[in-house]
């Protein structure tokens, strides 16, 4: 227990050090006291408040959700190798944004953008897709859903194509932009967008906390211990469903968030969710806002994309996954 | 809370277009142990999920204490019925403290940690189950008996009256095999819990139970007293081999052992 305790003061230093560090971080070097100096001349403050300190907060947001987002999808479906990016939900994500930017609609339902409306719509078309299929035939194995997954990850990236191909240049390029996740964002507009979704998602999360230790167990032991194992799987596909639809419709699909920081904290702090979810939340902020930092500061003045961070990251990671143990006991 | 802990009237249920139970009626009474036996397929693990609705549908009524099961919510039944499923290989991350804190689930809050009482009382049943000194070990390093012991435990945090186990003694061995059915006997005696267990073991269901119900390909075939079970007629029918039957010394029910086809 001492040892835990040091653990999650580490992760919060951790988010804390990465959170306070990364506006100061770029090509120009900022003079701290010029912050709190009036005038729109003033280079260093247009820099740290319109720009940076946005962007951290940003990816901040960005990296909690994704984070809490695959915690819960890991629990659910007892494997480390479920989430929300593998399972293809962040390409349904995509691909309901795009259709929404291609076909050139511009609408808002109760003050939501259609871009998020149509994100949310695509999330839960591939959530009830791969979960359909793999459910078909009583048989239900996480191989089966992974492939699932993968299979809707493909056509619908496919179908990304297809719409950027038959568009125009503007709308080619902020479709591009669906396919690859990055957080190019200019003052606190975005964030604000994301905040609500991050801040409902993450809470909902953290209250089925209870859920999510039996759900880990089986449904057989969760449903005996007095889990409504439909009714919490409905409110987790709907509030995951929720998250990544906030973070495509700002940031793009943004991979292997969701699937590294929970499990990198589980390895730390065992595998009780009402510790964990905590600890998921905090490092996967902090770690999205590390990458990002990465990404514009790595080869600047150029950046590149975060998305393309943490795949590079992502990918040797998820293999080590796989070869860890298929069985799960060694994985969890 | 009064009424007969479980009551099945007609229940049947298909699954895939495949009848699994079939018109079952049955009673069990408070403070009774009632051992479920038949062969592999009979229905009798799906009898017991149906209880506590992990496995949901069917048509007739199942109810437990005197309310039809539909009735209570997810919760409320596991406040009244608790559960211990059959060993298997799944992964259990969880320490054995962790997992039977886990039975107290039914009484807490969404935001709530498990407060003090509540840790009183998984302790004191922890003790009860002879677990304590396995607190802090991970689930999938125990032997399986040392697992068994706690999946009861867990069952028990749950505060439930009515214990359904699923092959309490299968795969354990011979000292785990006689400290399980020695617990379950002490629980069902002395601290008053209704039991119905699927076994395999027949002379281990005969030798704890005060009633037997026999399954066969989803129908009941059999419910009585273990004496009335023990005879070859009876035991060849169900299981459709041939058995040998031995007497022991200060028992007047023989010992069951399959015997060679003749």
């Amino acid at each position: 227990m001492r040892v835990r305790k040091w653990i999650v003061a580490a992760i919060a230093a951790f988010s804390l050090v990465t959170v306070l560090a990364a506006p100061l971080a770029g090509p120009h070097q900022l003079h701290l006291a010029e912050l709190w100096r009036p005038g729109a001349d003033n280079i260093d403050a247009r820099i740290f408040w319109d720009i940076r300190l946005p962007r951290v907060c940003t990816s901040f947001l960005a990296g909690s959700a994704l984070a809490a987002a695959g915690l819960a999808f890991q629990a659910m479906f007892r494997n480390p190798l479920a989430t929300p990016f593998t399972l293809g939900v962040a390409s349904g994500a995509s691909l309901g944004a795009c259709v929404y930017v291609g076909l050139g609609f511009t609408f808002t339902i109760f003050g939501f953008s259609g871009e998020i409306v149509g994100s949310f719509a695509g999330a839960l078309l591939a959530v009830g897709l791969v979960y359909g299929v793999s459910r078909f035939k009583h048989g239900f194995t996480t191989g089966g859903m992974l492939l699932a997954g993968v299979a809707v990850s493909f056509f619908f990236s496919s179908l990304i194509l297809l719409i950027q191909y038959m568009s125009d240049f503007t709308k080619s390029f902020n479709i591009l932009r669906r396919l690859i996740g990055g957080i190019q964002v200019v003052g606190f507009d975005a964030a604000f967008e994301l905040l609500p979704f991050v801040a409902g998602g993450v809470a909902v999360v953290i209250s089925l906390s209870h859920e999510l230790n039996l759900l880990l167990l089986g449904e057989d032991i969760a449903t005996a211990r007095g889990v409504n194992v439909a009714r919490t799987r409905k409110i987790i596909f709907i509030t995951v469903s929720l998250m990544v639809a906030g973070v495509v419709s700002v940031c793009g699909p943004i991979g292997f968030v969701g699937m590294m920081a929970p499990h990198i904290v589980r390895q730390l702090l065992g595998p009780d969710h009402r510790v964990l979810s905590l600890g998921a939340v905090a490092f996967g902020g902090g770690f999205l806002t590390l990458c990002d930092t990465l990404a514009r500061t790595v080869i600047a003045p150029v950046e590149i994309p975060v998305g393309v961070i943490t795949a590079l990251l992502g990918g040797p990671f998820f293999l080590w996954l796989l070869m860890a143990g298929s069985s799960g006991r060694d994985v969890w | 809370m009064a009424g007969v802990p479980v009551e099945l009237k007609g229940f049947s249920l298909s699954i895939e277009d495949k009848l699994i139970l079939a018109g079952i009626d049955l009673r069990v009474e408070q403070g009774e142990y009632v051992s479920i036996v038949g062969p592999n397929g009979a229905g009798k693990t799906t009898l017991l999920r149906c209880i506590n609705r992990i496995v949901t549908g069917g048509s007739g009524e199942i109810s437990v204490f005197g309310r039809p099961i539909t009735q209570y919510s997810q919760r409320e039944l596991a406040r009244r019925v608790s559960y211990v499923p059959q060993l298997d290989g799944r992964a259990l991350p969880f320490t054995a403290e962790q997992f039977v804190s886990l039975g107290r689930y039914p009484y807490l809050g969404p935001f709530s940690a498990p407060g003090e009482e509540d840790r009183r009382l998984v302790r004191e049943i922890m003790a009860g189950t002879g677990v304590t000194e396995l607190a802090d070990r991970r689930l999938d390093t125990l032997s399986g008996g040392e697992r068994q012991k706690v999946f009861i435990a867990a069952a028990l945090a749950q505060g439930a009256d009515l214990l359904l186990l699923d092959e309490p003694t299968s795969f354990l061995d011979y000292r785990h095999q006689v400290e399980v059915r020695r617990l379950l006997e002490r629980l069902n005696r002395t601290e008053g819990k209704t039991v119905l267990a699927v076994t395999h073991n027949l002379n281990d269901a005969v030798a704890s139970c005060h009633r037997v119900v026999a399954l066969k390909a989803g129908v009941k075939v059999f419910d009585g007293g273990p004496a009335e079970l023990v005879r070859r007629d009876k035991l060849e029918e169900i299981y459709d081999t041939t058995f040998i039957l031995i007497g022991q010394p200060g028992s007047d029910i023989p010992l069951v052992r399959p015997g060679e086809a003749g």
